[in-house]
């Protein structure tokens, strides 16, 4: 039976604002809020509400014969969240429904799978929780920003437990083969590829309006007899847009969601049938491997990363922003303003303003004038991010180093909320006990408490005179001395926090 | 195909860009090999290159006078003592009143600019009479206003179509504050014209809105460049390490914007100051530009090399990281494609003609000077953006031939010599692959 497997992305960047280079040092807010504000209602109100809308009440119409998948990355549900928290409503509502499903997605919609591991698995389940919290599903089917993919993204995902992910069916990698099947990635069998079919895909959220296009105007009945005529045994068709398509890039008058709302009805007349992409995974076995040696993309004909990091300067910005000194600052700081820019500038947006490639349809810059003009303003930007990131920690401090104080701060945190526990534990057996002065029980509950946290510790120096002594003391004096260490570790714990500013 | 064509300045010696424009607009059309032009222009030098025959204006007769040949032969510069007894031949009216008449019966020219500019047009084209009656050809092209009322003489004597050639026009030099009598001299000319080129779209609007001219008849001939010399390709740039040039090149007037030029320094040196200005060329406003730089307290990073000649030029753009070119209005400004061709990465701004023809090149307006300051300074700061305007800039450059221009010269030659009108809308057609 054919499957289509719908598949909307929900995706708007957070738009940079006109940043001088005598602005850096000196602003620190690099964004555009009217803009933001301007594109996301007028999306919300022009493709987003209706489109939704519409699939509430195809499921309602048909009963679970519709499905679809959305994915949404963290930086526009930022924007979601402040300018049209509508949408969160619709989004619920579609996820109370049972027939959508939510996937992930690095949550800056940025290019970390190509520039650090540790970055892309964290953002990765970052956006994960975030789906998690506000729709109440774990996605289980992953896709990578403008569908980026390769074999050592494949091995990636593959470790993060997913089981599936959405990938280009481009030319150059399918060769002969067909893109309507389930391969598995070359390098991780246990991970199964969903290809995007371009040219169904393309009909629809490219050139459903185009009168100069010959299959135009496009009926549901006129695509859909074209899954239908595919050869016996291709079974799965991946049908993948932006989900602006639908209204924005393809206006409503062109009576796009009437095309989508008589989809599953015929569909299902002709014995089609909708699916999540877990379902397809579920019913599909993968036919063979697929090697992916290069990274392949959605954007352009080309389908591969050359408009995001396809000339000197795009390439440029690229080093700079997973410079991997940064990274692990970055990640190292809990600081939320720093993580919050760091997820806004990473976004494939920003590096595809700055493209040079003449790709014949004219280039969406933003409010940029040229590439030149894009990659200035991105730059000056970044310069402050860095400088920034450079100012929180002192130039000496190695990463490692870094990494182990932090890692020391939450174990001492852990070591202390142990304690506390005991504490309250031993006062509360202390009552108990009343009269009995000799008890064994602390006795053999202290060398616990102390066996726990030691092997956690990192091999730092600063931090464990500190404790030590508060660890030491426990067991030695037994039930009284201990309130005493309570007073002293806890500045310890409160220092160290303090060097983050 | 004889094409009688008017200048003023031809290479060797250089005034403006007028003299490389039409250097290499009658070069281009000389690579046709069935082009033959007759360049007449005021004071040759005797140097000027011999793929085309070049006519002395001052040694051209406007009144009979009885010279022997043997006397006389050595003095031509330009063309031969045989040009001059046939000039000789062909004269129309007595102009004996005239003052500055010489033993040959010719009109002396100072060359250049001088301050009785008027007289001098006014001479050259008593002259272009003269010419028209002796000469034969098929078209007359004028360059410059200075020759348009030559050019009108020499249609309403021989009554072959005439193409001006608008390099500028005087909104550019003047702000809009034109000088009636320039206006009218312009005007006059493209009245009478056939077929008006160009040097930019920008020009052509110009031309169409401010001066009353049919659409249809101006054409947009963009300017082109020469390949570098292999003495100039061979200069080695001399950059010091850790510290950026920028340089302003071109007169230091009005037209060209060098206040905003100054603006934009004074906020990159606010930021960093291991980079230099350089503004070479000199013009009236030089000196009100280095009192202004003083006053911002900038007077150490800016440097005034004044006018700059032949290599020097080349020297200049080669030692600079950046080339910037603010002005004002520039009908098709040819230093940043010089610049570009020796590797320099070139910020114009918006207003000039050249930036319809340039992709690798900044564009801002020449009053943002916030935006130019943005990209002097990034262009200094990241060389990922320099490295890629100096190589594709460099490539694109080199695809700007004027080869080609003098194709499209042609194309509207055949217009003219075929049927005696011009239409833009069928040269556009009949171009579009060159």
């Amino acid at each position: 039976m054919k499957t289509i497997c719908l598949y909307f992305e929900i995706h708007q960047p957070i738009h940079l604002k006109r940043y001088r280079f005598f602005d850096i040092g000196t602003d620190h807010y690099y964004y555009d809020d009217y803009e933001n504000e301007r594109v996301i209602s007028e999306l919300f109100e022009k493709s987003y509400k209706p489109a939704l809308q519409t699939m509430l009440d195809m499921i309602a119409e048909n009963g679970k014969a519709f499905k679809v998948a959305f994915s949404i990355s963290g930086v526009s549900l930022e924007l979601i969240e402040q300018y049209a928290p509508e949408m969160l409503d619709l989004l619920g509502r579609l996820a109370a429904t049972g027939c959508v499903e939510f996937l992930a997605e690095p949550y800056s919609h940025g290019l970390s799978s190509l520039g650090n591991v540790d970055n892309f698995i964290a953002e990765t389940k970052r956006q994960a929780k975030k789906i998690k919290q506000l729709f109440g599903q774990s996605p289980k089917v992953f896709r990578n920003s403008s569908l980026i993919y390769d074999d050592e993204i494949g091995t990636m995902v593959a470790d993060m437990g997913f089981k599936g992910v959405m990938v280009e069916g481009a030319k150059h990698i399918l060769g002969w083969k067909s893109p309507h099947y389930i391969y598995s990635c070359a390098q991780d069998s246990r991970l199964s590829l969903i290809l995007r079919d371009y040219k169904l895909s393309d009909d629809i959220g490219l050139r459903f309006n185009d009168a100069s296009w010959s299959e135009y105007p496009l009926m549901a009945d006129k695509w859909l007899s074209w899954i239908a005529g595919l050869p016996e045994g291709e079974n799965v068709v991946g049908i993948m847009m932006e989900l602006a398509a639908l209204g924005y890039y393809q206006p409503l008058g062109s009576h796009i969601l009437d095309f989508l709302r008589a989809l599953p009805k015929l569909a299902g007349q002709m014995g089609i049938q909708f699916a999540t992409p877990s379902e397809v995974l579920a019913k599909n076995k993968p036919v063979s491997p697929l090697e992916v040696i290069y990274p392949v993309s959605w954007n352009d004909e080309e389908r591969d990363t050359s408009s995001m990091l396809g000339n000197g300067m795009q390439r440029e910005a690229f080093n700079k922003l997973y410079d991997e000194n940064i990274v692990g600052r970055i990640l190292a700081s809990r600081d939320r303003r720093i993580q919050q820019d760091w997820d806004r500038l990473q976004a494939t947006d920003n590096f595809r303003f700055m493209t040079t490639k003449n790709n014949g349809m004219g280039t969406n810059r933003g409010i940029y004038d040229s590439e030149y003009d894009a990659f200035t303003n991105y730059m000056n930007i970044l310069g402050d991010f860095l400088k920034r990131v450079k100012d929180m920690f002192p130039d000496s401090v190695e990463n490692d180093e870094l990494n182990s104080l932090y890692t020391q701060i939450a174990n001492m945190g852990e070591e202390l909320s142990v304690k506390d526990n005991e504490i309250s534990r031993l006062r509360a057996r202390l009552k108990k006990l009343g009269s009995e002065e000799e008890a064994p029980a602390p006795k053999e509950e202290a060398p616990k408490a102390e066996k726990k946290p030691t092997p956690k510790k990192a091999p730092a120096k600063k931090a464990e005179p500190k404790t030590k002594p508060a660890a030491k003391k426990t067991p030695a004096k037994k039930v009284e001395p201990k309130k005493k260490a309570e007073p002293k570790a806890k500045p310890a714990a409160k220092k160290a926090p303090a060097k983050k500013k | 195909m004889k094409v009688l064509m008017f200048g003023w300045e031809f290479p060797p010696k250089i005034y403006g860009g007028l003299a490389v424009a039409s250097y290499g607009i009658t070069k281009g059309l000389s690579l046709q090999g069935d082009v033959e032009t007759t360049f007449c222009m005021p004071k040759p030098t005797g140097k000027e290159e011999k793929f085309l025959k070049i006519v002395n204006m001052s040694q051209v007769p406007v009144v009979w006078r009885d010279v022997w040949y043997d006397n006389i032969k050595d003095r031509f510069v330009g063309h031969t003592a045989e040009d001059y007894y046939r000039f000789r031949d062909h004269l129309y009216a007595d102009f004996n009143y005239l003052q500055g008449l010489d033993d040959m019966g010719c009109i002396g020219f100072a060359g250049g600019y001088p301050g009785n500019l008027h007289e001098e047009i006014n001479n050259f084209s008593i002259i272009a009479g003269v010419l028209a009656r002796s000469e034969h050809f098929d078209l007359i092209h004028a360059h410059d206003w200075l020759t348009y009322p030559a050019g009108v003489h020499a249609k309403m004597v021989s009554g072959k179509p005439l193409c001006i050639h608008v390099h500028a026009t005087d909104f550019d030099r003047s702000r809009g504050k034109v000088n009636p009598t320039v206006y009218s001299i312009e005007k006059n000319g493209m009245d009478h014209a056939d077929c008006i080129m160009c040097v930019s779209e920008l020009t052509r609007q110009t031309v169409i809105n401010q001066y009353h001219q049919d659409p249809r008849k101006c054409v947009a001939m963009h300017n082109a460049v020469y390949p570098l010399s292999e003495e100039i390709q061979a200069i080695v740039p001399q950059k010091k390490k850790g510290e950026k040039v920028v340089t302003y090149l071109g007169r230091i007037t009005m037209q060209k914007g060098p206040e905003y030029f100054l603006e934009a320094a004074k906020r990159v040196l606010e930021r960093s100051r291991n980079i230099r200005f350089c503004f070479a060329g000199s013009g009236d406003m030089m000196n009100a530009m280095i009192e202004l730089a003083a006053s911002y307290g900038i007077a150490d990073r800016c440097h005034f090399p004044g006018f700059q000649r032949g290599k020097q030029v080349y020297e200049c753009y080669k030692n600079s990281d950046v080339f910037v070119m603010p002005s004002v209005s520039e009908p098709f400004g040819i230093a940043p494609l010089e610049a570009m061709q020796c590797g320099c990465p070139s910020i114009i701004s918006k207003q000039s003609g050249c930036g319809e023809i340039l992709r690798n090149v900044i564009k801002v307006d020449y009053w943002d000077i916030d935006a130019m300051a943005d990209a002097i300074y990034s262009i200094c700061q990241y060389d990922a953006l320099h490295d890629y305007l100096a190589e594709e800039g460099m490539k694109e450059v080199d695809q700007i031939t004027w080869e080609k221009v003098g194709l499209r010269i042609r194309e509207c030659y055949n217009q003219l010599t075929g049927r005696g009108w011009f239409d833009n809308g069928e040269y556009l057609n009949a171009v579009r692959n060159i």
